[in-house]
């Protein structure tokens, strides 16, 4: 277990050095940089001018100066300054990340409340209508993008309430919050639960065909015996798996939906980040994610094997 | 007692098939929802395939006269803030949208098999290399890493497909490897192996017609997320650039001023991506439940 634990460790690290390397060249690759867009909107081009502005931000250096610098600074706690705000980055990232964590807990919350029953329902119910409907829905939720899910909603509340709930001011206190979180997390949360659901049916029929459910209702156990007790518990192992790496990556859902609210999390920020160039914002929040991601993954392996004694670890 | 009606159990079996017609009418008996994501996507393609012939207005065609028109007899979706038909956009859009589907699918399938393939069959360095280059590329969301990679490339068609592409890789290599490392240890790759053949030949003739069931089942459902991604990432600006016509980009064009006075312009361009998007998920449903049915549910 813990050879295991190194060594899984020691990948994790891996991976994310990997990474660093990767979004920082994919960063410079990007045609133009912040000294181009600033001065594109100014109108006009003085390279004196420009070349003195790229000098002060490091953008002048080699890259792997550059790269070197970064990944000292990180080690240090040290994120560097937005070329945008020129805050520091971790002022400027600190703010945002609740919110983006809040939602991102809300929908998973929500997805989980009725992707599970209903995977279930779907699966005692196999091949009747309730099932037919339930699959449909599910996979619609596959299908519709979150953003026009978001879009449609806004438009329905115009029409019903005549007003938005889009981020104006920041919410007074923790009800409002809530209140105003409920619809975007619903609209992201959608697709998760849909995948859930599926999931969760699927592997609930898996079990449901094995040699001891049988067993358990020749003994005359009932039905909901049966289904909750004996087939339920069993087919939640992998259903955890998808719910903890659905949590990594409920981002990508928030990226647009924080956009179509006008929510100021770090989903939407990453997006107006990447437009602007600016490399320490887009950077550090990418390590983040991935860090968020690779974290998540191991816990999802360990969970797995304190429900599942038979899973052993280490070849 | 249970009483077998043995009739219904025979035609339920497909006994007593006649003909092309008979086998299309128990097809679509036995997976209704296969039938229906089948005609969705033939629907679709056709429209790509003959969009000049089914919308008869242009679809880059401006006309201030009409600007924000409502649905009308000659526009039957309205038309947009510029007086383009929305129709036409719409039509032309399946174009772009497809085309961007099935090539990220294709592109990211074929590297992914050959990387998925080589790995599986070579181990060692190789293999440990790859493995550690696909644990990179699956650290972020899909859609995370297609934001950033096109981003990096530069708004055109070709780079939104590469993009797109580059993310899907990961999992068919997966895929792909897994199945490699069971099948090079069967018998009948031995027997190929025996009888003399290069192991090129015994990769490609034996080891990769035997991935091709799992490899169809992810291909389908990778093509409706490429869908939803490249409409995404026209949403958000990082996509097709003007003058092709992206459902995404009509989204975000129209969505944020125009969605009080012209709700057309937002539910059309998103019901087209749903749409498609529901084909192609039905589609990989069934031939998941066809191709693999161990996996059925």
């Amino acid at each position: 277990m813990a050879t295991y634990l190194v060594k899984r460790f020691l990948l994790m690290l891996l991976t994310l050095i990997g990474m660093s390397i990767i979004i920082f060249v994919l960063l410079r690759m990007m045609p133009g940089n912040i000294v181009d867009i600033m001065f594109d909107s100014a109108g006009f081009v003085d390279p004196t001018e420009k070349a003195e502005i790229e000098k002060e931000l490091g953008l002048d250096r080699p890259i792997p100066v550059q790269y070197m610098d970064w990944i000292i600074g990180l080690l240090k706690w040290d994120l560097g300054f937005s070329y945008v705000s020129e805050m520091p980055a971790a002022d400027e990232l600190g703010p945002r990340i609740p919110i983006t964590a809040k939602l991102a807990v809300m929908a998973l919350g929500f997805s989980v409340l009725f992707g599970v029953p209903l995977g279930v329902i779907s699966a005692v119910k196999q091949d009747t209508a309730l099932d037919y409907t339930l699959r449909v829905i599910s996979l619609s939720g596959l299908s519709l993008p979150s953003f026009w899910l978001a879009l449609l909603i806004l438009m329905a509340s115009l029409a019903l309430f005549g007003d938005i709930p889009i981020y104006t001011d920041p919410p007074e206190n923790l009800w409002d919050e809530l209140l105003l979180y409920t619809i975007p997390a619903a609209a992201v949360g959608f697709r998760s639960s849909a995948l859930i659901m599926r999931l969760t049916r699927s592997s609930m029929l898996e079990v449901l065909r094995q040699d001891y459910i049988r067993t358990a209702r020749s003994k005359g156990a009932s039905e909901n015996s049966v289904n909750y007790s004996h087939a339920l518990k069993n087919a939640f192992l992998p259903v955890t798996t998808i719910i903890g790496i659905e949590a990594a990556f409920l981002i990508g859902g928030l990226i647009i939906t924080e956009t179509v609210f006008n929510i100021p999390g770090v989903a939407h920020f990453l997006v107006e980040a990447i437009l602007m160039r600016d490399y320490p914002i887009v950077q550090n929040l990418v390590m983040l994610i991935a860090l968020i991601v690779v974290t998540v993954n191991f816990i999802v392996d360990l969970t797995y094997g304190a429900l599942d004694p038979r899973i052993k670890y280490g070849e | 007692m249970v009483q077998i009606d043995q009739q219904a159990e025979l035609a339920r079996a497909g006994a007593n098939i006649e003909g092309r017609w008979d086998a299309i009418v128990h097809f679509s008996k036995n997976f209704p929802l296969a039938v229906t994501g089948i005609v969705i996507v033939i629907v679709f393609v056709v429209m790509a395939l003959f969009a000049e012939l089914i919308a008869s207005h242009d679809p880059v065609q401006t006309n201030s006269a009409l600007s924000l028109g409502a649905p009308s007899a000659d526009n039957i979706m309205g038309n947009d803030m510029m007086g383009r038909d929305m129709f036409a956009r719409i039509v032309h859009g399946s174009r772009i949208s497809l085309i961007v589907g099935v090539a990220s699918t294709l592109l990211g399938g074929a590297i992914g098999v050959f990387i998925g393939l080589m790995s599986g069959y070579l181990l060692g360095w190789f293999d440990l290399i790859m493995q550690r280059i696909i644990d990179i590329m699956q650290a972020l969301p899909l859609l995370v890493l297609a934001l950033v990679m096109a981003a990096s490339l530069g708004p055109s068609l070709e780079n939104t497909i590469i993009a797109i592409s580059i993310p899907l890789v990961p999992r068919v290599a997966r895929v792909v490897r897994s199945s490699t490392l069971a099948l090079r240890e069967m018998p009948f790759v031995e027997a190929a192996r025996a009888a003399g053949m290069v192991e090129l030949r015994v990769a490609i003739r034996h080891v990769l017609p035997n991935t091709l069931a799992p490899l169809i089942v992810l291909a389908t459902a990778q093509l409706g997320a490429a869908i939803l991604v490249e409409a995404s990432l026209s949403f958000l600006g990082l996509g097709v650039p003007e003058p092709h016509p992206s459902w995404g980009r009509m989204l975000s064009e129209n969505a944020a001023e125009y969605a009080r006075v012209a709700p057309w312009l937002v539910i059309f361009p998103g019901l087209a991506i749903s749409l498609v998007v529901f084909g192609t998920n039905l589609l990989g449903d069934a031939l998941r439940d066809i191709l693999d049915p161990r996996q059925r549910g």
